[in-house]
């Protein structure tokens, strides 16, 4: 194929060329960062939470006046009878739950009176079964024994000396901390001026909520062995498929067993809704960025169409010149074909470095991370396919001018 | 001349269907998109309380110990109970409040309805005056109610309809937390947008239901929501029956506002801050640096980044795309006014000056943007109604509003006429003679 006279051709269309490379190069630079965008936001929310999710379900309450020990002595009431329950493995109360909207982090330091933390974990506090609530899995070391937990009354109490003597970390934190050595039964500080020794380590635990701020990893967590009364309940079931009825004899029986409170039915919910709930906007920007990304396709297509269409129709004298000269009508599609593939080169090629560009403001402003190789080609040969497909029909109807139109005059 | 080249611009679409729907749609699709995200950052980033913004102001502080001082840090995000307290015995400011959200049970007196849980404000009497709640019936409590730790309180509208129907209920009970508390005002529909004078909860979300005072919420103990941010855990003052939320306790959990009239009062009390750090510091309270700050309203939302940044990056995204929209019809227009070269040759040679071709062009031009209006905005009360489907905080406010309407008018004629420039500029040049030769 001789390239000279397609050449020669859109120097003399230099405006319309110009315009179909830059609205190539300007979807090619979105539509690599839209892609991008939805795979940042589809791999945080498949971020596993080490969590038996489809098992869980969240039962919550709120007192109505009151006091700390009425609430103590409802909490275990509740627990014994939530635990005779059928199907029910494990209950605990916790303070935060994974994807809930409460959120409480320490900072956690190796020596007495550090003044800067190493890092700043989750903490989640419950009862003997809160690892088995929440399914956990040990990779080293034990679970805390009974005569380790202390009671959150005792811990809060005016002038109180009680200390949480032990901890169980996240494996991601125990490597931060302890890099390339066993963490169990080393000692961390974070609440009070006693140390804490590690007892075990978790495969996973995350933070409840993502947290902006800094040193703040999302698999950094912790738990402490602490009766918290907090009117939230983590509750196991054995069989995924009998969860949503196990939460509704678990608010059946929080609302008999005692009058002087409210269940909070529309936040008892199954631990897979609350992931969802979690993640809405994500998914929502996700669809959003997609929906985007097919409309600029849609539009550039369009535009191409329409240019090509307009080339086709200016230059049918000199296509039928071309077929009365001998060219065969496979001849003239391709010439309109290649020409539509050097101008979208030309276009991808200046909308890769655009793409660079938009993504290094965005790495400034959204803090998000460097754009990946791989995503080029993708939109590359997208917009390629592209640019073939919607010069395809104007291409046809340039191959189809008959020959004659050579003689007549327009 | 006008209504002739509009007229012309009519017939022109007429006789080219396919190629002013392309371009119709796509100046719709990008007007649609833009209007839409705009929309949403307009009332995201709008001014909530626009006759006061420039006179309520957010101190902040320092009070920590020295432990993990990082110079240059940004001072507490809240007071602590301690200097809040003090701030407001001291008066300095024209009004000023103390306060924090919360949650609180009602038990209604009403056979069948079991009781339930609202969100909260603890608050001191200057918060009705100071951001202009405005009342149904009766009035805001009074600092002397403050002071005596009363049981009085303040509801909203959409509670008092729930409770009494909507009738007056000032002076009638409300269990609260199961004590009662004795009603003094109702105020009407009241919605700060963002509610800015809690930047740690829901930004967007509804007024708070009931208003009881500050002092009375700690004598009860009642159930505080927000953030908490506490330090010094070695302190040996920790015997506070309160714990965290005690007088004493280390700990940052409240908003405090202020109300200065005149920049100089404004700058008087940033001297004031500054002093108060400095006395602290002497009293061995604060250990770090003073590192005093007082923002008003709109600076403070500033700081807080209060428009998420999912919707500037949907702002961005949506005029990338009309930018390609518009390049598109600038092709567009381009072939169309390129193929009426022959007419336009005849005309110049008829006695059109160019720029008579160029204004009958950009006329032509406008008048695709204003039928690219009108779609457009269908489109982006489509747009709209999609964000009102979403789960954001603040989806229910994304309406469409007088002064956005006309600037889906405005954005989109501007846009179609910067892209009818360059298509107009080539068919004016046009040369007569030639194009008559070469028919």
């Amino acid at each position: 194929m001789e390239l000279r006279p397609i050449l020669s051709t859109l120097r003399r269309h230099k405006t319309a060329a110009a315009l179909i490379v830059l609205e190539i190069a300007l979807s090619t630079a979105i539509i690599c960062n839209a892609l991008f965008l939805i795979g940042n936001r589809l791999e945080r929310m498949n971020r596993p939470s080490g969590i038996a999710e489809d098992r869980i379900v969240v039962a919550e309450w709120t007192g109505m006046g009151t006091d700390e020990k009425e609430l103590a002595a409802i909490t275990r009431s509740d627990l014994a009878a939530l635990r005779g329950l059928p199907g029910v493995v494990a209950v605990s109360t916790v303070n935060q739950t994974t994807f809930g909207n409460s959120s409480w982090n320490s900072g956690v330091t190796l020596v007495k009176d550090q003044d800067q933390s190493n890092l700043s974990a989750s903490v989640y506090l419950g009862g003997e079964q809160l690892l088995d609530a929440l399914g956990l899995k040990l990779v080293a070391g034990r679970k805390f024994n009974a005569d380790e937990f202390v009671e959150w009354e005792a811990l809060q109490a005016p002038g109180s000396k009680v200390s949480i003597p032990s901890a169980i970390i996240s494996q991601h934190m125990a490597d931060k901390l302890f890099p390339g050595e066993n963490a169990v039964g080393k000692s961390i500080y974070s609440w009070g001026e006693e140390p804490m020794r590690i007892v075990g380590i978790v495969e996973r635990l995350v933070r409840s909520r993502d947290n902006s701020e800094e040193d703040a990893h999302y698999e950094d967590s912790m738990m402490f062995p602490v009766h918290i009364p907090s009117g939230r309940y983590l509750i196991r079931v054995g069989d995924p498929t009998r969860r949503d009825e196990t939460l509704k004899s678990a608010i059946e029986l929080l609302k008999r067993n005692s009058l002087n409170r409210i269940v909070m039915e529309e936040d008892s919910k199954p631990f897979e809704q609350l992931r969802n709930e979690y993640y809405r906007q994500d998914k929502a920007m996700a669809w959003l960025l997609v929906a985007v990304s097919a409309a600029l396709l849609i539009v550039t297509a369009l535009g191409i169409v329409g240019l090509a269409s307009f080339w086709v129709q200016q230059r049918t004298r000199q296509i039928g010149v071309r077929r009365a000269l001998g060219a065969t009508r496979a001849q003239i599609l391709r010439y309109f074909q290649v020409e539509n593939f050097l101008l979208a080169t030309l276009g991808i090629v200046i909308g890769m470095l655009l793409a660079y560009a938009i993504n290094q403001l965005l790495m400034g402003k959204y803090e998000l991370p460097r754009l990946p190789l791989y995503y080029l080609p993708i939109g590359a040969i997208a917009l390629w396919l592209l640019g073939q497909v919607s010069v395809l029909g104007p291409a046809l109807r340039a191959a189809a001018v008959p020959p004659a139109i050579a003689t007549r005059s327009v | 001349m006008f209504g002739y080249y509009f007229n012309l611009a009519l017939r022109s679409f007429k006789r080219n269907k396919v190629l002013t729907a392309l371009m119709v749609l796509a100046i719709a699709l990008g007007i649609g998109a833009s209007m839409t995200t705009l929309t949403v950052f307009y009332i995201l980033s709008g001014d909530p309380i626009p006759t006061k913004s420039a006179q309520l102001f957010y101190p902040q502080m320092d009070p920590e110990t020295r432990r993990g001082y990082v110079p240059g840090q940004d001072p507490q995000f809240q007071m602590t109970r301690f200097d809040a307290e003090n701030m407001l015995r001291q008066k300095r400011g024209d009004r000023q409040a103390v306060m924090s959200g919360g949650a609180i049970s009602v038990t209604p007196d009403i056979a069948g309805m079991t009781p339930f849980r609202v969100g909260a404000r603890y608050t001191s009497a200057d918060f009705f005056p100071m951001f202009e709640a405005p009342f149904k019936y009766g009035t805001a409590w009074t600092a002397t109610e403050d002071a005596k730790r009363d049981r009085v309180a303040v509801i909203s509208k959409k509670l008092n309809d729930k409770l009494f129907d909507g009738g007056n209920s000032v002076g009638k009970t409300v269990q609260l937390q199961n004590t009662a508390f004795r009603i003094v005002g109702v105020l009407e529909d009241w919605r700060p947008t963002p509610r800015f004078y809690d930047m740690s909860s829901d930004r967007y979300g509804e007024l708070e239901q009931v208003f009881v005072p500050f002092s009375t919420s700690r004598d009860l103990k009642l159930i505080v929501n927000g953030n908490m941010s506490c330090w010094d855990d070695d302190k040996e003052s920790d015997d506070d029956p309160e714990g965290q939320y005690g007088v004493n306790a280390p700990c940052a959990w409240l908003q405090y506002w202020v109300e200065l009239d005149t920049p100089a009062k404004a700058e008087a009390y940033r001297q004031y801050l500054s002093n108060y750090s400095d006395e602290q510091r002497a009293a061995g309270r604060f250990q770090r640096p003073t590192n005093v700050r007082l923002s008003n309203v709109m600076e403070w939302l500033d700081i807080n980044k209060v428009v998420p940044s999912d919707v500037r990056l949907q702002t961005w995204l949506a005029f990338g795309f009309l930018l390609v929209c518009l390049i598109n019809t600038v092709g567009l227009l381009l072939a169309k006014f390129l193929r009426r070269s022959g007419e336009i040759g005849v005309r110049r040679a008829l006695g059109a000056s160019r720029r008579e071709i160029f204004v009958q062009c950009l006329i032509e031009a406008g008048t695709v943007g204003l039928a690219g209006g009108v779609l457009g905005l269908g489109l982006a009360l489509l747009g709209l109604w999609a964000v009102r489907q979403q789960p954001a905080d603040y989806a229910d406010l994304a309406h469409l509003n007088p002064s956005m309407l006309l600037t889906t008018f405005a954005l989109s004629i501007v846009a179609s006429l910067i892209a009818g420039l360059l298509p107009a500029w080539r068919a004016m040049q046009v040369a007569p003679a030639i194009q008559l030769k070469s028919q």
